[in-house]
């Protein structure tokens, strides 16, 4: 059996289906964040799949390592707000984070 | 002269003024001063009267003086004074009678509660009558007339506590503005088509043709309109005998020389303009009003309502003297009348003060209890009845004269003639009646009778100067004089022949004839009055059961009072009731009708308003409340859930790409 396309397509959905699943369900803003970078990851995964298959120039691993370092970098200010959530909320239960409603 | 003039006509003026206001906190209540302001006027009257008969010419003015009024535009009303021989004449007239009635009244309204206030108004009466004939145009003498009217209808409804004098002061304004609008009217006919008011422009235009025909008669007739309710004229006479409610002196003032005489004064001035055709049917009125008023006096029982209908009877004379074309007859009988009526109503005043009844029936053998009141009287009576050579017996010899030569003449109106002859024994009759009934016989009351005395010296000097008067010769040579008839043929033109055009041998026959007739007349009256009133030789009760419905006819005066209450008087109240009803009914239903229909248009308005617009607005406010209510649950500030929503909406967009 070969590896196609659509085999990745299947591990990429697979991937952001959990990842968004992680980021609906989970309480912790840290797990929340890692729900985050599977879904980065899962659009990694097709970039790079499309660019293999479909359209071969590079275009689209250029795009993935475009996207990880971006993912880095919004990883660093995430934490950051998760850490200025914790010293103002003394928690990191997103749930508590509704001040918007009020 | 001119001064004179202005002073006569100021002084009752300033009388009048002074005593309304001040009147009643002056010594004697100012009587003094309308008295001293009447008999100045008198004396200032005399030089005037003097320069005209000194010298004297037919169109002689004696003085004149005319100053603007009013200008606007290219109307120019010019107000002013002219003093001709009409007016000499009538200035002395009217001066000397209302002094006589001023001097009186002291006597006769002494301890009246308003004593001041009747000078004041006897004052302005006398000045309003002065105005008139002074004045040299016809607004002046409209403004005058209705002056006349104004203290005619206060000195009338002088007594006005008694509801019957305030009712005769009413009916007297009233039934004598009926006739003012005719002449104004005919003033404004003249006005219109020679747009002057001036007495000698009007004149003028008229000889000059400006205006003629049938509008010049119409002209005069809207005129002679105005005299038959100042005049008491058939068919405006009915005020007159009312007017007897009034103080006795003010009866006397108005029917000799201020009222009555302004409208036979005003014919008089107006002569030039009157065509034939108006002169006949001013004569037609004045034999009728002479003959109806003089049957009427027959069976009048009030001492001073005989003499009222006395006075409409003599005034149609007047009027049947001025229409036949007697100028001079007309203005002669004015004067001695003015002389012997007011002697006449004096001379009933000092009864009426004796016994304190106008009644008959109450009186009766007086001549011994009031001799100078009754040698006054019996004078006057013997006037007015035509005796010679007493003043009467000469004026209504010239009016009928003047009757007869138009009668001949004209032989289809010569019972305009035999008519006023006919009502001049009569009037010899009625008052020979009057004489006999107050002051002859047995005195029918005798309570009354045993208090009579002879009134103060106040009341009797007047009564005697009048008496003396009253003796006619004295005035002819100078009336004949001054009251010169203007040529008419060079105004109003003539269609019907008028006396002196038909030549001198008709005058000469109609005189002589019209002179013994009168005498016959008269002595026939004096003769039946004698013997019914005096011999008893015939019973006037019989006689009057036997005439019952002529009796009843004119014992209720042709029922003219009851004919005007029951066609205008209550023509008009049915009318205004009418009127009152569409007023209440239809008007203000209208009005009602549209104010509720606004108020409940406004009602609905606001309940739209209330419901619909606030309800809207209302309802907008609502909804969007009640879903920002509901979606604000949605908005839960809690990121997952957004999360979550975003991704329901991405399926629902892939979903419903698919189809």
């Amino acid at each position: 059996m070969t590896i196609g396309l659509s085999h990745f397509l299947f591990v990429s959905a697979v991937l952001f289906s959990l990842g968004l699943l992680a980021v609906i369900s989970k309480k912790n803003a840290v797990t929340v964040l890692m729900g985050v970078e599977l879904i980065l990851n899962a659009a990694n995964i097709n970039f790079v799949a499309f660019a293999k298959y479909i359209d071969t120039d590079l275009d689209g691993q250029v795009m993935a390592l475009f996207v990880i370092v971006t993912a880095a970098a919004a990883a660093a200010v995430a934490l950051a707000i998760v850490l200025n959530l914790y010293e103002r909320l003394r928690t990191i239960n997103i749930d508590s984070a509704d001040s918007l409603a009020h | 002269m001119i001064t004179n003039a202005i002073l006569i006509l100021l002084l009752p003026f300033l009388a009048f003024t002074i005593q309304i206001f001040v009147g009643k906190r002056l010594p004697r209540q100012g009587d003094w001063l309308s008295t001293g302001a009447m008999i100045a006027a008198f004396l200032l009257a005399v030089p005037i009267f003097v320069d005209a008969i000194v010298n004297y010419q037919p169109d002689y003015i004696i003085a004149q003086q005319t100053y603007d009024w009013i200008n606007f535009g290219d109307i120019q009303v010019t107000f002013g004074l002219l003093v001709d021989n009409l007016t000499a004449f009538m200035l002395i007239v009217v001066t000397l009678i209302s002094s006589l009635v001023h001097l009186y009244s002291i006597g006769y309204m002494h301890g009246d509660s308003r004593y001041s206030r009747y000078f004041a108004y006897l004052s302005l009466f006398s000045f309003s009558m002065l105005g008139l004939i002074l004045v040299d145009n016809f607004f002046g003498v409209y403004v005058f007339w209705e002056l006349v009217g104004v203290s005619s209808y206060l000195l009338i409804g002088f007594w006005f506590e008694k509801d019957s004098a305030a009712d005769a002061g009413k009916k007297a304004f009233i039934t004598n503005r009926i006739g003012d609008v005719g002449m104004f009217a005919g003033i404004m006919i003249l006005f219109a088509t020679l747009g002057t008011f001036n007495f000698n422009e009007v004149f003028t235009g008229i000889a000059n043709g400006e205006l003629s025909g049938t509008m010049l008669t119409v002209a005069g007739i809207l005129l002679f309109m105005g005299a038959i309710g100042k005049s008491a004229q058939f068919p405006l006479h009915v005020w007159l005998p009312d007017a007897m409610e009034g103080p006795t002196p003010v009866s006397a003032l108005i029917h000799a020389a201020t009222m009555v005489a302004a409208g036979v004064y005003m014919v008089g001035r107006a002569y030039v303009l009157f065509t034939p055709e108006a002169l006949l049917f001013i004569a037609y009125i004045g034999v009728i009003t002479a003959f109806m008023a003089a049957t009427i006096a027959i069976v009048q029982k009030d001492i001073k309502r005989v003499l009222a209908y006395s006075t409409i009877s003599q005034l149609g004379f007047m009027m049947v003297g001025l229409g036949t074309g007697g100028y001079t007859a007309g203005l002669f009988h004015l004067t001695t009348h003015a002389f012997f009526k007011a002697l006449l109503f004096l001379g009933s005043g000092s009864v009426i003060h004796a016994v304190h009844s106008q009644e008959m029936d109450d009186m009766g053998g007086l001549r011994k209890k009031m001799p100078i009141t009754f040698w006054t009287f019996l004078i006057g009576t013997v006037s007015l009845s035509g005796v010679p050579p007493f003043s009467g017996f000469w004026s209504k010899d010239a009016i009928l004269a003047s009757a007869l030569e138009f009668g001949m003449l004209n032989p289809s109106h010569l019972g305009i003639y035999v008519v006023t002859l006919l009502s001049a024994g009569i009037t010899a009759f009625y008052m020979l009646r009057l004489v006999y009934m107050t002051f002859a016989g047995e005195p029918r009351d005798k309570e009354k009778y045993s208090h009579a005395h002879e009134s103060p010296m106040t009341m009797t000097i007047p009564l005697s100067v009048l008496a003396v008067l009253s003796v006619g010769t004295i005035w002819w040579g100078w009336v004949e004089h001054l009251l010169a008839k203007p040529d008419l043929a060079s105004y109003a033109g003539t269609v019907l022949p008028v006396p002196h055009s038909g030549g001198h041998d008709v005058a000469h026959s109609a005189h002589i004839i019209a002179m013994i007739s009168s005498v016959i007349v008269a002595s026939s009256g004096i003769l039946l009055a004698t013997t019914v009133y005096y011999w008893k030789k015939i019973s006037a009760e019989t006689w009057g059961r036997r005439l019952r419905p002529i009796y009843n006819l004119l014992w209720n005066k042709y029922y003219f009072d009851e004919f005007y209450q029951a066609t205008f008087v209550n023509g008009t109240l049915w009318k205004a009731r009418l009127l009152a009803v569409f007023d209440s009914k239809i008007i203000d239903g209208v009005v009602n009708g549209a104010a509720k229909l606004t108020v409940g248009l406004s009602r609905l308005n606001g309940a739209f308003d209330m419901r619909g617009v606030d309800g809207l607005v209302n309802g907008v406010a609502t909804v969007i409340a009640w879903s920002g209510a509901r979606l604000r649950l949605v908005q839960t500030g809690n990121i997952q859930n957004y999360i979550l929503m975003a991704l329901f909406a991405v399926i629902a967009i892939i979903v419903i790409q698919q189809f």
